[in-house]
């Protein structure tokens, strides 16, 4: 299986389209990090507008974890597409490309190869996760130094400087959870069609529906809310509650977690039955 | 003789196509087993699945004395095949390509190894060069070495020769004939070509609609039937004239304007090119066709 799975990375890494998210994040993050540190201020000041009066607000606040959080909440809504865009060639572009002939007439099982390459999607999609990390965590840092985190929801939270870090290790890990969903998913439409162009159009279509039914705040969409794996992609925020509720972050992780296994095995049960036509 | 593939009633329905139906076949260790039929008669989709790229929806396939559905890795190490137009990742190099695929199967992928193959089919000067760069010719010569490379048993080989240039198809055939008498390996070759097949096998099958037309050794099959030949006469008037009063007229079966087809056994070819001659009827060509190549001549345009 190891072979297997470096065959895959091998593969998927030497196509160009592999790089086009850790370009994008490599971009746009820095773009927002250079925006930030000319215009940070403003933007901190429309933040903090409605306490301003009761508070009083000392110390950099404007730091290297406040901009990685600004950018991890507007990101984990692009990402997928970037997933989508690898993982919806993972076994379509095999078809596309005729080389499922190849692949499948080696002395392997179907359920072994279609494994290494799911796997091989999640370390792509973990490893992304990861480059999102690096330059907004590390590359913030390094701009614009450390201090507290400002976090504004229902109320505001400030956090100690020394009770950060972990908090964004957590985030980034259920970040990284949530985008394997969309992997999987990916993954699953894949396996479906001979062109990658249509699972990736998809996967978007069904994340862009869902989070659009997640977001509408009526009856019809609170009731089916909790059946939309979209509902718990950003479970990540909740990291960033003060006290943080670990069953509800379990709970969430969970259902992320089931949504992965079972996408993984509608896939394999396709598969293993497919007849290979291209 | 130990039977290397058993076929029995097999058959694959695609909703209400049957591309193949109670297909049975017999391939024996040593074979070159010619696999003939016209466009769409079934050979890819029974080449599909004997490689399980397709599963049968009835019947039985036995690979070197072992049903393909419960031994199917053990029996795919034995076997190399090309399905159809060999297709390969066009990004990366034939070299690459061919250390992939090898490492998959589990066998040996030491730079002598897949040069030694790369060679054998004529593309080590261009090991490193991208697939895709490469021309359809030269991705069927890799193709034959990704299914030479785990040194199988049995090789399957549907259409190797096609889109190849006359030295292509001949250095193909070579290989074939090669591989059959110095590495005593079995080779199931599908064609749609009677005498690139004729050429090379000793036995062979012919199918059409999925089904079994005609099987046996290549030389029984082609000799076993008549010949139609035709002479072309200088006197077609007087020919008809002189053959109307000798046992020659029942083996005619048309004129033409100065041809005479008649139906002969090949023995009979030089005594009816005496008799004309004797009778002063000068012969400008004799051209045979055996029944059978006809016959799959018109199976193959029926098909096309």
């Amino acid at each position: 299986m190891y072979t297997l799975v470096k065959i895959e990375l091998y593969k998927i890494f030497r196509k160009w389209r592999t790089y086009i998210g850790f370009m994008a994040i490599g971009v746009l993050v820095p773009v927002i990090q250079i925006a930030m540190y000319f215009q940070g201020a403003h933007y901190l000041e429309f933040l903090t507008r409605n306490f301003k009066d009761n508070f009083v607000f000392v110390g950099n606040l404007l730091n290297g974890y406040l901009i990685a959080y600004i950018i991890l909440g507007s990101l984990t809504i692009h990402i997928p597409f970037l997933i989508a865009l690898v993982a919806g060639d993972l076994l379509a572009g095999e078809a596309t490309a005729g080389t499922y002939r190849m692949l499948i007439t080696r002395p392997v099982s179907r359920l072994k190869l279609v494994t290494a390459k799911f796997i091989a999607g999640l370390i792509y999609t973990n490893l992304l996760v990861l480059w999102l990390a690096v330059i907004s965590l590390g590359l913030g840092i390094l701009i614009f130094g450390v201090g507290e985190l400002l976090v504004i929801k229902d109320a505001i939270i400030i956090f100690a400087q020394n009770d950060i870090l972990w908090r964004f290790a957590f985030a980034y890990a259920s970040a990284a959870l949530s985008m394997s969903v969309v992997c999987a998913l990916g993954f699953l439409f894949s396996s479906l069609v001979e062109n990658a162009i249509g699972p990736i159009v998809t996967t978007m279509t069904v994340i862009i529906i869902f989070t659009i039914f997640s977001a509408i705040n009526i009856d019809f969409f609170r009731t089916i809310r909790p059946y939309l794996f979209t509902n718990y992609m950003s479970t990540w925020h909740l990291v960033f509650d003060d006290p943080v509720n670990y069953d509800e972050i379990v709970k969430n992780l969970l259902v992320l977690t089931g949504h992965i296994a079972g996408f993984f095995g509608i896939t394999l049960f396709i598969f293993k039955r497919k007849d290979i036509l291209t | 003789m130990q039977k290397i593939i058993e076929v029995k009633n097999l058959t694959k329905k695609f909703k209400s196509l049957t591309a193949v139906n109670n297909l049975d076949l017999n391939v024996y260790r040593g074979d070159i087993f010619g696999f003939l039929g016209p466009n769409g008669a079934g050979k890819s989709t029974t080449i599909r699945m004997l490689m399980t790229l397709i599963n049968p929806s009835s019947g039985s396939i036995k690979i070197f004395d072992k049903s393909l559905k419960q031994n199917r890795n053990e029996i795919l190490k034995k076997i190399g095949a090309i399905v159809e137009k060999p297709d390969f990742y066009g990004y990366l190099s034939a070299y690459k390509n061919l250390e992939i695929l090898g490492q998959i199967s589990g066998c040996d992928t030491s730079n002598k190894r897949i040069m030694e193959v790369l060679e054998l089919v004529g593309l080590e000067k261009r090991y490193k060069s991208k697939v895709k760069t490469f021309s359809h010719g030269m991705k069927q010569r890799l193709g034959l070495g990704q299914a030479l490379l785990h040194n199988p048993e049995l090789i399957i080989l549907d259409e190797p020769t096609t889109g190849l240039d006359p030295q292509g198809m001949k250095e193909i055939r070579e290989l074939i004939l090669h591989l059959s008498k110095e590495e005593q390996k079995t080779i199931f070759l599908s064609s749609h070509i009677l005498a690139e097949v004729e050429l090379v096998a000793n036995r062979m099958i012919i199918i059409n609609k999925g089904t079994t037309v005609v099987e046996g050794t290549v030389q029984e099959l082609l000799n076993a039937t008549n010949l139609k030949v035709t002479f072309e006469v200088d006197e077609i008037e007087r020919a008809k004239k002189i053959l109307s009063e000798t046992q020659w007229q029942k083996k005619i079966e048309s004129f033409g304007d100065y041809q005479i087809l008649f139906l002969l056994e090949k023995e009979e070819i030089a005594f009816l090119n005496k008799f004309f001659v004797e009778q002063g009827i000068l012969v400008h060509s004799i051209v045979p066709k055996r029944s059978l190549e006809e016959y799959f001549l018109n199976l193959t345009e029926k098909g096309a």
